[in-house]
Protein backbone atom coordinates (compact mmCIF):
# COMPACT_ATOMS: atom_id res chain seq x y z
CA UNK A 1 0.00 0.00 0.00
CA UNK A 2 2.77 2.28 1.01
CA UNK A 3 4.42 1.54 -2.79
CA UNK A 4 1.28 2.04 -4.44
CA UNK A 5 0.68 5.65 -2.99
CA UNK A 6 4.25 6.54 -3.81
CA UNK A 7 3.58 5.54 -7.06
CA UNK A 8 0.64 7.28 -7.07
CA UNK A 9 2.25 10.78 -6.33
CA UNK A 10 4.88 10.16 -8.96
CA UNK A 11 1.47 9.98 -10.92
CA UNK A 12 0.48 13.26 -10.12
CA UNK A 13 3.63 15.22 -10.04
CA UNK A 14 4.25 13.69 -14.05
CA UNK A 15 1.28 16.08 -14.91
CA UNK A 16 1.71 18.41 -12.26
CA UNK A 17 4.73 19.21 -13.80
CA UNK A 18 3.53 21.25 -16.61
CA UNK A 19 0.73 23.44 -15.27
CA UNK A 20 0.26 25.85 -18.53
CA UNK A 21 -0.51 22.60 -20.26
CA UNK A 22 -3.11 22.06 -18.12
CA UNK A 23 -4.34 25.42 -18.23
CA UNK A 24 -3.97 25.33 -22.45
CA UNK A 25 -6.09 22.44 -22.44
CA UNK A 26 -8.82 23.63 -19.81
CA UNK A 27 -9.02 26.10 -22.36
CA UNK A 28 -9.41 24.07 -25.50
CA UNK A 29 -12.29 21.81 -23.27
CA UNK A 30 -14.12 24.89 -22.68
CA UNK A 31 -14.51 25.64 -25.68
CA UNK A 32 -15.67 22.12 -27.03
CA UNK A 33 -18.16 22.29 -24.15
CA UNK A 34 -19.72 25.21 -25.68
CA UNK A 35 -20.13 24.15 -28.96
CA UNK A 36 -21.60 20.80 -27.28
CA UNK A 37 -23.86 22.85 -25.23
CA UNK A 38 -25.14 24.98 -28.12
CA UNK A 39 -25.86 22.21 -30.20
CA UNK A 40 -28.12 20.26 -27.72
CA UNK A 41 -29.97 23.65 -26.78
CA UNK A 42 -30.56 23.79 -30.19
CA UNK A 43 -31.95 19.84 -30.03
CA UNK A 44 -34.02 21.56 -27.18
CA UNK A 45 -36.00 24.20 -29.16
CA UNK A 46 -38.06 21.53 -30.61
CA UNK A 47 -38.73 19.21 -27.06
CA UNK A 48 -39.02 19.29 -23.45
CA UNK A 49 -37.56 16.14 -23.18
CA UNK A 50 -35.02 13.38 -24.65
CA UNK A 51 -34.64 9.89 -23.64
CA UNK A 52 -35.66 11.00 -19.80
CA UNK A 53 -33.39 14.44 -19.94
CA UNK A 54 -34.51 17.81 -20.06
CA UNK A 55 -32.41 21.31 -21.19
CA UNK A 56 -30.82 21.36 -17.86
CA UNK A 57 -29.66 17.71 -17.73
CA UNK A 58 -28.48 18.06 -21.20
CA UNK A 59 -26.17 20.67 -20.59
CA UNK A 60 -24.96 19.87 -17.24
CA UNK A 61 -24.17 16.47 -19.11
CA UNK A 62 -21.96 18.53 -21.64
CA UNK A 63 -20.01 20.40 -18.86
CA UNK A 64 -19.47 17.32 -16.81
CA UNK A 65 -18.15 15.33 -19.93
CA UNK A 66 -15.37 17.88 -20.76
CA UNK A 67 -14.70 17.70 -17.22
CA UNK A 68 -14.10 13.89 -17.50
CA UNK A 69 -12.96 13.83 -20.58
CA UNK A 70 -8.83 14.03 -19.47
CA UNK A 71 -9.83 12.32 -16.16
CA UNK A 72 -10.15 9.13 -17.63
CA UNK A 73 -7.86 9.57 -20.09
CA UNK A 74 -10.57 8.78 -22.97
CA UNK A 75 -7.80 10.27 -25.80
CA UNK A 76 -5.62 7.44 -25.47
CA UNK A 77 -2.31 5.99 -23.91
CA UNK A 78 0.44 4.19 -25.00
CA UNK A 79 3.09 4.57 -22.95
CA UNK A 80 2.87 0.48 -21.95
CA UNK A 81 2.58 0.25 -25.74
CA UNK A 82 5.50 1.98 -26.44
CA UNK A 83 7.65 0.15 -23.93
CA UNK A 84 6.81 -3.57 -24.98
CA UNK A 85 7.71 -2.24 -28.21
CA UNK A 86 11.07 -1.16 -27.31
CA UNK A 87 11.68 -3.48 -25.40
CA UNK A 88 11.62 -1.75 -21.71
CA UNK A 89 9.04 -3.82 -20.57
CA UNK A 90 11.72 -5.94 -19.87
CA UNK A 91 12.60 -4.14 -17.16
CA UNK A 92 9.32 -3.63 -15.71
CA UNK A 93 9.13 -7.17 -15.76
CA UNK A 94 12.19 -7.80 -13.55
CA UNK A 95 10.82 -5.52 -11.07
CA UNK A 96 8.98 -7.38 -7.95
CA UNK A 97 5.95 -5.58 -8.69
CA UNK A 98 3.14 -6.42 -11.31
CA UNK A 99 3.60 -3.82 -14.22
CA UNK A 100 -0.56 -3.51 -14.01
CA UNK A 101 -0.75 -2.85 -10.39
CA UNK A 102 2.18 -0.21 -11.46
CA UNK A 103 0.41 1.29 -13.84
CA UNK A 104 -3.08 1.31 -11.76
CA UNK A 105 -1.49 2.99 -9.05
CA UNK A 106 0.12 5.67 -11.48
CA UNK A 107 -3.06 6.28 -12.69
CA UNK A 108 -4.86 6.61 -9.80
CA UNK A 109 -2.08 9.62 -8.60
CA UNK A 110 -2.84 11.01 -12.54
CA UNK A 111 -6.62 11.02 -12.64
CA UNK A 112 -7.35 13.00 -8.81
CA UNK A 113 -4.82 16.04 -10.42
CA UNK A 114 -6.34 15.93 -14.07
CA UNK A 115 -9.88 15.98 -12.35
CA UNK A 116 -9.06 19.23 -10.29
CA UNK A 117 -6.95 20.95 -12.77
CA UNK A 118 -8.68 19.87 -16.00
CA UNK A 119 -12.12 19.24 -14.91
CA UNK A 120 -13.21 21.67 -12.54
CA UNK A 121 -11.82 24.72 -14.10
CA UNK A 122 -13.87 23.88 -17.48
CA UNK A 123 -16.73 22.82 -15.26
CA UNK A 124 -17.03 26.40 -13.42
CA UNK A 125 -16.86 28.09 -16.61
CA UNK A 126 -19.85 26.36 -17.35
CA UNK A 127 -21.11 27.27 -14.64
CA UNK A 128 -21.13 30.42 -14.73
CA UNK A 129 -22.80 30.64 -18.50
CA UNK A 130 -25.58 28.24 -18.47
CA UNK A 131 -27.94 26.71 -15.41
CA UNK A 132 -26.39 23.33 -14.60
CA UNK A 133 -27.72 21.41 -12.41
CA UNK A 134 -26.35 20.19 -8.55
CA UNK A 135 -26.28 17.26 -6.82
CA UNK A 136 -26.99 16.95 -3.43
CA UNK A 137 -24.10 16.24 -1.01
CA UNK A 138 -24.66 12.40 -0.51
CA UNK A 139 -25.27 11.90 -4.99
CA UNK A 140 -21.97 14.27 -4.76
CA UNK A 141 -20.34 11.51 -2.50
CA UNK A 142 -21.70 8.77 -4.92
CA UNK A 143 -20.64 10.78 -8.34
CA UNK A 144 -16.82 10.48 -6.73
CA UNK A 145 -16.98 7.07 -5.75
CA UNK A 146 -18.49 6.58 -9.81
CA UNK A 147 -15.97 8.63 -11.16
CA UNK A 148 -13.42 6.75 -9.04
CA UNK A 149 -14.49 3.17 -10.45
CA UNK A 150 -14.91 4.67 -14.10
CA UNK A 151 -10.77 5.70 -13.83
CA UNK A 152 -10.42 1.80 -13.30
CA UNK A 153 -12.56 0.45 -15.55
CA UNK A 154 -10.76 2.70 -18.30
CA UNK A 155 -7.54 2.17 -17.20
CA UNK A 156 -8.45 -1.86 -17.29
CA UNK A 157 -9.33 -1.18 -20.98
CA UNK A 158 -6.24 0.93 -21.85
CA UNK A 159 -4.07 -1.71 -20.22
CA UNK A 160 -5.69 -4.26 -22.64
CA UNK A 161 -5.00 -2.45 -25.88
CA UNK A 162 -1.86 -1.48 -25.03
CA UNK A 163 -0.43 -5.04 -24.12
CA UNK A 164 -2.13 -5.94 -27.81
CA UNK A 165 1.57 -4.41 -29.06
CA UNK A 166 2.83 -8.20 -27.90
CA UNK A 167 1.74 -9.47 -30.70
CA UNK A 168 1.26 -6.72 -33.22
CA UNK A 169 3.82 -4.70 -34.39
CA UNK A 170 2.31 -1.21 -35.52
CA UNK A 171 -0.11 -0.73 -32.42
CA UNK A 172 -1.33 2.69 -33.41
CA UNK A 173 -4.29 0.87 -35.85
CA UNK A 174 -5.35 -0.67 -32.65
CA UNK A 175 -4.76 2.09 -30.47
CA UNK A 176 -7.06 4.42 -32.84
CA UNK A 177 -9.68 2.14 -33.23
CA UNK A 178 -10.44 1.52 -29.49
CA UNK A 179 -10.29 5.20 -29.11
CA UNK A 180 -12.64 5.84 -30.98
CA UNK A 181 -15.12 2.72 -30.11
CA UNK A 182 -14.70 4.34 -26.75
CA UNK A 183 -15.57 7.98 -27.27
CA UNK A 184 -18.49 6.59 -29.25
CA UNK A 185 -19.82 3.87 -26.74
CA UNK A 186 -18.82 5.39 -23.15
CA UNK A 187 -21.35 8.61 -23.91
CA UNK A 188 -18.40 10.94 -24.70
CA UNK A 189 -19.82 12.07 -28.17
CA UNK A 190 -23.70 12.33 -27.14
CA UNK A 191 -25.21 11.07 -24.21
CA UNK A 192 -26.00 7.48 -24.95
CA UNK A 193 -29.89 8.28 -23.73
CA UNK A 194 -30.25 10.28 -27.25
CA UNK A 195 -29.48 7.12 -29.13
CA UNK A 196 -32.39 4.59 -31.01
CA UNK A 197 -33.25 1.98 -28.60
CA UNK A 198 -31.50 -0.53 -29.93
CA UNK A 199 -28.43 1.14 -30.25
CA UNK A 200 -28.67 2.41 -26.56
CA UNK A 201 -29.07 -1.23 -25.30
CA UNK A 202 -26.38 -2.32 -27.47
CA UNK A 203 -23.54 0.62 -25.76
CA UNK A 204 -25.57 -0.08 -22.07
CA UNK A 205 -23.96 -3.79 -22.44
CA UNK A 206 -20.26 -2.51 -22.94
CA UNK A 207 -18.05 -1.88 -20.27
CA UNK A 208 -17.68 2.04 -22.45
CA UNK A 209 -20.95 3.08 -20.41
CA UNK A 210 -19.38 2.75 -17.24
CA UNK A 211 -16.27 5.64 -18.11
CA UNK A 212 -18.89 8.21 -18.93
CA UNK A 213 -22.49 7.91 -19.16
CA UNK A 214 -22.79 6.36 -15.48
CA UNK A 215 -20.52 8.64 -13.96
CA UNK A 216 -22.83 11.30 -15.26
CA UNK A 217 -25.77 9.99 -14.59
CA UNK A 218 -25.24 9.42 -11.18
CA UNK A 219 -24.39 13.06 -10.56
CA UNK A 220 -27.94 13.80 -12.37
CA UNK A 221 -29.50 11.78 -9.84
CA UNK A 222 -31.12 9.22 -12.34
CA UNK A 223 -30.32 6.44 -10.10
CA UNK A 224 -31.28 6.15 -6.99
CA UNK A 225 -31.49 3.68 -3.97
CA UNK A 226 -30.87 0.05 -5.12
CA UNK A 227 -30.45 1.11 -8.64
CA UNK A 228 -27.58 3.39 -7.82
CA UNK A 229 -26.16 0.62 -5.92
CA UNK A 230 -26.27 -1.51 -8.72
CA UNK A 231 -24.76 0.41 -11.33
CA UNK A 232 -22.02 1.23 -8.70
CA UNK A 233 -21.53 -2.72 -8.92
CA UNK A 234 -21.95 -3.26 -12.43
CA UNK A 235 -18.75 -0.33 -12.45
CA UNK A 236 -17.08 -1.99 -10.63
CA UNK A 237 -17.50 -5.49 -12.27
CA UNK A 238 -15.88 -4.16 -15.47
CA UNK A 239 -13.27 -2.76 -13.06
CA UNK A 240 -12.57 -6.41 -11.66
CA UNK A 241 -13.06 -8.31 -15.38
CA UNK A 242 -10.97 -6.01 -17.30
CA UNK A 243 -8.12 -5.82 -15.01
CA UNK A 244 -8.32 -9.74 -14.49
CA UNK A 245 -8.20 -9.76 -18.27
CA UNK A 246 -5.30 -7.96 -18.90
CA UNK A 247 -3.40 -10.12 -16.00
CA UNK A 248 -3.93 -13.09 -17.86
CA UNK A 249 -3.13 -11.24 -21.38
CA UNK A 250 0.41 -9.72 -19.66
CA UNK A 251 0.89 -13.32 -18.70
CA UNK A 252 0.25 -14.75 -21.96
CA UNK A 253 2.12 -12.06 -24.15
CA UNK A 254 5.42 -12.11 -20.93
CA UNK A 255 5.63 -15.76 -22.39
CA UNK A 256 6.11 -14.79 -25.89
CA UNK A 257 8.28 -12.17 -25.35
CA UNK A 258 11.58 -11.86 -26.86
CA UNK A 259 13.67 -8.95 -26.27
CA UNK A 260 16.80 -8.14 -28.84
CA UNK A 261 20.34 -7.13 -27.73
CA UNK A 262 21.49 -6.44 -24.08
CA UNK B 1 7.39 30.51 -58.28
CA UNK B 2 7.23 27.51 -60.73
CA UNK B 3 10.40 25.72 -59.54
CA UNK B 4 9.07 26.16 -56.21
CA UNK B 5 6.39 23.97 -56.97
CA UNK B 6 8.73 21.73 -58.79
CA UNK B 7 11.10 21.34 -55.33
CA UNK B 8 7.28 20.71 -53.31
CA UNK B 9 6.79 17.90 -55.46
CA UNK B 10 9.33 16.20 -55.62
CA UNK B 11 9.68 16.30 -51.38
CA UNK B 12 6.01 15.69 -51.34
CA UNK B 13 6.82 12.73 -53.76
CA UNK B 14 9.84 11.15 -51.39
CA UNK B 15 7.58 11.79 -48.79
CA UNK B 16 4.79 9.71 -50.35
CA UNK B 17 7.41 7.08 -51.27
CA UNK B 18 7.99 6.77 -47.92
CA UNK B 19 4.84 5.78 -47.00
CA UNK B 20 4.22 3.16 -49.57
CA UNK B 21 7.27 1.42 -48.63
CA UNK B 22 4.29 -0.35 -45.91
CA UNK B 23 1.89 -0.45 -48.44
CA UNK B 24 -0.59 -2.79 -45.83
CA UNK B 25 0.19 -0.30 -43.41
CA UNK B 26 -1.02 1.94 -45.40
CA UNK B 27 -4.24 0.65 -46.86
CA UNK B 28 -5.23 -0.11 -43.35
CA UNK B 29 -4.30 3.61 -42.10
CA UNK B 30 -6.68 5.46 -44.64
CA UNK B 31 -9.33 2.83 -44.55
CA UNK B 32 -9.53 3.17 -40.77
CA UNK B 33 -9.47 6.71 -40.90
CA UNK B 34 -12.53 6.67 -43.23
CA UNK B 35 -13.97 4.52 -40.93
CA UNK B 36 -13.91 5.51 -37.80
CA UNK B 37 -14.51 9.22 -39.07
CA UNK B 38 -18.14 7.71 -39.78
CA UNK B 39 -19.08 7.35 -36.24
CA UNK B 40 -18.42 11.11 -35.87
CA UNK B 41 -21.11 11.61 -38.75
CA UNK B 42 -23.20 8.97 -36.88
CA UNK B 43 -23.45 11.43 -34.05
CA UNK B 44 -24.97 14.05 -36.49
CA UNK B 45 -27.19 11.11 -37.92
CA UNK B 46 -28.36 10.45 -34.26
CA UNK B 47 -29.53 13.94 -33.07
CA UNK B 48 -31.75 14.19 -36.01
CA UNK B 49 -33.14 11.05 -34.68
CA UNK B 50 -34.44 12.89 -31.81
CA UNK B 51 -35.82 15.71 -34.08
CA UNK B 52 -36.63 16.24 -37.80
CA UNK B 53 -34.70 19.73 -37.76
CA UNK B 54 -32.48 21.65 -36.09
CA UNK B 55 -32.76 25.19 -36.10
CA UNK B 56 -34.71 24.74 -39.19
CA UNK B 57 -32.16 22.74 -40.77
CA UNK B 58 -33.05 19.29 -42.36
CA UNK B 59 -30.12 16.39 -41.49
CA UNK B 60 -29.79 16.48 -45.66
CA UNK B 61 -28.72 20.27 -45.03
CA UNK B 62 -26.83 19.66 -41.89
CA UNK B 63 -24.78 17.54 -43.98
CA UNK B 64 -23.92 19.78 -46.59
CA UNK B 65 -22.01 22.04 -44.33
CA UNK B 66 -20.95 18.71 -42.56
CA UNK B 67 -19.50 17.12 -45.87
CA UNK B 68 -18.02 20.26 -47.23
CA UNK B 69 -16.20 21.41 -44.13
CA UNK B 70 -14.32 17.98 -43.82
CA UNK B 71 -13.35 17.73 -47.10
CA UNK B 72 -11.84 21.31 -46.91
CA UNK B 73 -10.38 20.68 -43.70
CA UNK B 74 -9.08 17.03 -44.24
CA UNK B 75 -7.12 18.64 -47.07
CA UNK B 76 -5.71 22.36 -45.25
CA UNK B 77 -4.78 19.83 -42.41
CA UNK B 78 -3.14 17.27 -45.43
CA UNK B 79 -0.90 20.56 -46.78
CA UNK B 80 -0.29 22.66 -43.63
CA UNK B 81 -0.96 20.62 -40.11
CA UNK B 82 2.25 19.50 -39.23
CA UNK B 83 1.88 21.21 -35.88
CA UNK B 84 3.70 17.85 -34.01
CA UNK B 85 6.78 18.23 -36.26
CA UNK B 86 6.96 21.79 -35.63
CA UNK B 87 6.58 21.77 -32.24
CA UNK B 88 9.23 19.07 -31.65
CA UNK B 89 11.45 21.68 -34.10
CA UNK B 90 10.81 24.22 -31.77
CA UNK B 91 11.16 22.38 -28.56
CA UNK B 92 14.71 20.77 -29.66
CA UNK B 93 16.24 24.10 -31.66
CA UNK B 94 16.43 22.05 -35.73
CA UNK B 95 13.79 25.04 -36.64
CA UNK B 96 17.63 26.79 -37.23
CA UNK B 97 17.93 24.16 -39.97
CA UNK B 98 15.01 25.43 -42.24
CA UNK B 99 16.20 29.59 -41.54
CA UNK B 100 19.79 28.26 -42.66
CA UNK B 101 18.15 27.05 -46.08
CA UNK B 102 17.12 28.82 -48.97
CA UNK B 103 13.36 28.42 -49.01
CA UNK B 104 10.92 30.28 -47.09
CA UNK B 105 10.19 28.60 -43.47
CA UNK B 106 6.33 28.26 -44.44
CA UNK B 107 7.47 26.54 -47.22
CA UNK B 108 9.49 24.18 -45.70
CA UNK B 109 7.32 23.95 -43.29
CA UNK B 110 4.28 22.71 -45.12
CA UNK B 111 6.61 20.61 -47.39
CA UNK B 112 7.82 18.27 -44.55
CA UNK B 113 5.34 16.18 -44.78
CA UNK B 114 2.09 14.82 -46.58
CA UNK B 115 0.16 12.61 -44.47
CA UNK B 116 -1.83 10.61 -47.35
CA UNK B 117 -3.92 9.39 -44.09
CA UNK B 118 -6.24 12.52 -43.98
CA UNK B 119 -7.32 11.29 -47.45
CA UNK B 120 -9.57 9.07 -45.97
CA UNK B 121 -11.32 11.63 -43.68
CA UNK B 122 -11.36 13.72 -47.01
CA UNK B 123 -13.21 10.91 -48.91
CA UNK B 124 -15.88 10.41 -45.74
CA UNK B 125 -16.59 13.75 -46.15
CA UNK B 126 -16.92 13.45 -49.87
CA UNK B 127 -19.49 10.81 -49.04
CA UNK B 128 -21.53 12.69 -46.80
CA UNK B 129 -21.77 15.18 -49.43
CA UNK B 130 -22.93 12.90 -51.91
CA UNK B 131 -25.89 12.19 -49.13
CA UNK B 132 -26.43 15.89 -49.07
CA UNK B 133 -27.02 16.43 -52.29
CA UNK B 134 -29.09 13.79 -52.92
CA UNK B 135 -31.45 14.69 -49.98
CA UNK B 136 -31.42 18.65 -49.90
CA UNK B 137 -33.45 20.52 -52.47
CA UNK B 138 -31.25 22.61 -54.37
CA UNK B 139 -32.74 24.84 -56.92
CA UNK B 140 -29.82 24.43 -59.07
CA UNK B 141 -28.32 28.04 -61.53
CA UNK B 142 -25.04 28.69 -62.33
CA UNK B 143 -24.54 31.07 -59.67
CA UNK B 144 -25.30 28.17 -57.06
CA UNK B 145 -22.93 26.04 -59.14
CA UNK B 146 -20.21 28.54 -59.81
CA UNK B 147 -20.59 29.14 -55.46
CA UNK B 148 -19.96 24.91 -54.84
CA UNK B 149 -16.88 25.27 -56.96
CA UNK B 150 -15.35 28.06 -55.03
CA UNK B 151 -16.11 26.32 -51.86
CA UNK B 152 -13.91 23.87 -51.34
CA UNK B 153 -10.47 26.13 -52.10
CA UNK B 154 -12.12 28.58 -50.62
CA UNK B 155 -12.64 26.20 -47.62
CA UNK B 156 -9.09 24.93 -47.80
CA UNK B 157 -7.77 28.47 -47.51
CA UNK B 158 -9.49 29.54 -44.68
CA UNK B 159 -8.60 26.16 -42.93
CA UNK B 160 -5.22 26.59 -43.48
CA UNK B 161 -5.11 30.29 -42.91
CA UNK B 162 -5.76 29.08 -39.39
CA UNK B 163 -3.93 26.26 -39.22
CA UNK B 164 -1.31 28.54 -40.02
CA UNK B 165 -1.94 30.79 -36.97
CA UNK B 166 -2.42 27.83 -34.46
CA UNK B 167 1.02 26.71 -36.01
CA UNK B 168 2.48 30.46 -35.09
CA UNK B 169 0.95 30.15 -31.76
CA UNK B 170 3.28 27.30 -30.37
CA UNK B 171 6.38 30.11 -31.06
CA UNK B 172 4.96 31.45 -28.17
CA UNK B 173 3.49 28.33 -26.03
CA UNK B 174 6.04 25.89 -27.48
CA UNK B 175 4.12 22.74 -25.90
CA UNK B 176 0.60 24.45 -26.12
CA UNK B 177 -0.98 22.26 -28.89
CA UNK B 178 -3.80 21.51 -27.12
CA UNK B 179 -4.17 25.18 -27.05
CA UNK B 180 -4.40 25.21 -30.62
CA UNK B 181 -6.49 22.79 -31.19
CA UNK B 182 -9.37 24.88 -29.74
CA UNK B 183 -8.79 27.15 -33.03
CA UNK B 184 -7.89 24.43 -35.39
CA UNK B 185 -10.46 21.24 -34.32
CA UNK B 186 -12.83 23.53 -32.53
CA UNK B 187 -12.98 25.53 -35.76
CA UNK B 188 -14.04 22.65 -37.61
CA UNK B 189 -16.26 21.65 -35.81
CA UNK B 190 -18.20 24.63 -35.23
CA UNK B 191 -18.94 24.63 -38.99
CA UNK B 192 -20.54 21.44 -39.07
CA UNK B 193 -24.05 23.26 -37.65
CA UNK B 194 -25.43 26.23 -38.31
CA UNK B 195 -24.00 29.60 -36.80
CA UNK B 196 -26.96 30.50 -35.21
CA UNK B 197 -27.86 27.65 -33.28
CA UNK B 198 -24.66 29.25 -31.09
CA UNK B 199 -24.63 31.93 -28.31
CA UNK B 200 -24.43 35.41 -29.87
CA UNK B 201 -20.89 35.99 -28.52
CA UNK B 202 -19.74 32.97 -30.01
CA UNK B 203 -21.34 33.26 -33.22
CA UNK B 204 -19.59 36.90 -33.26
CA UNK B 205 -16.39 35.45 -32.53
CA UNK B 206 -16.95 32.75 -35.32
CA UNK B 207 -17.65 35.20 -38.03
CA UNK B 208 -15.73 38.04 -37.59
CA UNK B 209 -12.73 37.10 -35.78
CA UNK B 210 -11.93 33.61 -36.82
CA UNK B 211 -13.79 33.27 -39.82
CA UNK B 212 -15.09 30.02 -39.93
CA UNK B 213 -18.72 31.13 -41.18
CA UNK B 214 -17.55 31.81 -43.89
CA UNK B 215 -16.12 28.04 -44.95
CA UNK B 216 -19.60 26.60 -45.28
CA UNK B 217 -22.51 28.60 -43.35
CA UNK B 218 -22.33 31.55 -45.60
CA UNK B 219 -22.48 30.15 -48.93
CA UNK B 220 -24.62 27.79 -48.09
CA UNK B 221 -26.87 30.10 -47.08
CA UNK B 222 -26.94 31.08 -50.51
CA UNK B 223 -26.77 27.62 -52.52
CA UNK B 224 -29.81 25.93 -50.34
CA UNK B 225 -31.74 29.41 -50.38
CA UNK B 226 -31.92 29.58 -46.71
CA UNK B 227 -33.62 32.86 -44.53
CA UNK B 228 -30.25 34.23 -43.23
CA UNK B 229 -31.87 34.42 -39.25
CA UNK B 230 -29.28 37.25 -38.70
CA UNK B 231 -30.24 39.63 -41.09
CA UNK B 232 -26.86 40.41 -42.08
CA UNK B 233 -26.65 42.21 -45.77
CA UNK B 234 -26.97 39.30 -48.49
CA UNK B 235 -22.97 40.68 -49.63
CA UNK B 236 -21.65 38.34 -46.57
CA UNK B 237 -22.81 35.79 -48.62
CA UNK B 238 -20.71 36.06 -51.21
CA UNK B 239 -17.20 37.23 -49.98
CA UNK B 240 -15.94 34.11 -48.95
CA UNK B 241 -13.03 33.99 -51.04
CA UNK B 242 -12.14 37.81 -50.50
CA UNK B 243 -12.33 36.95 -46.45
CA UNK B 244 -10.03 33.85 -47.39
CA UNK B 245 -7.82 35.76 -49.14
CA UNK B 246 -7.06 38.28 -45.84
CA UNK B 247 -6.59 35.38 -43.71
CA UNK B 248 -4.15 34.41 -45.61
CA UNK B 249 -2.35 37.63 -45.63
CA UNK B 250 -2.81 37.86 -42.17
CA UNK B 251 -1.79 34.18 -41.60
CA UNK B 252 1.25 34.78 -43.30
CA UNK B 253 2.06 38.13 -41.91
CA UNK B 254 1.68 36.80 -38.67
CA UNK B 255 4.32 33.76 -39.05
CA UNK B 256 6.75 36.38 -40.24
CA UNK B 257 6.23 38.09 -37.05
CA UNK B 258 6.28 34.31 -35.05
CA UNK B 259 9.66 33.48 -37.04
CA UNK B 260 10.90 36.74 -35.93
CA UNK B 261 9.93 35.40 -32.23
CA UNK B 262 12.00 32.33 -32.91
CA UNK B 263 15.35 32.21 -30.37
CA UNK B 264 16.55 29.03 -31.02
CA UNK B 265 17.76 26.42 -28.33
CA UNK B 266 21.19 27.17 -28.43
CA UNK B 267 24.29 24.58 -29.42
Amino acid sequence: MRLDWEIAKRGWGRYAAYPAAAWAGAFTNSVFGFMQAYVLIALFRHRTDVGGYDVGDAVTYVWLAQALLMTVYIFGWEELALRIRDGSIATDLSRPLNPQRYWLAFDLGRAPFHFIFRGIPPFLVGAFVFDLHYPTAPLAAAFVLSVFLAVVVSLGFRFLYNVAAFWIVDHRGVLRLSVTACLFFSGMTLPLTFFPTWLESLARILPFASIVQVPIDVYLGKHTGLDLVWVLAVQAAWAVALLTLGRIALSRGTQKLVVQGG
Amino acid sequence: MAESLVVYWRLAGANIRAQMQYRVSFVIDVTATFLISFLDFLAVLILFHNVPRLAGWSVHEVAFLYGTSAVAFALAELLVGHSEQLALRLRTGTFDVLLARPRGTLYQVAASDLPLRRLGRALQGAVVFVYALAGAHIDWTAGRIAMLVAMVPTGILLFASMWIVALCLLFWTVDGSEFSNAFTYGGQTMTQYPIDIYGQWLRRFLAYLVPTAFVCYFPALYILDKEDPLGLPRIVQFIAPFVALASAVVAGLLWRSAVRHYRGAGG
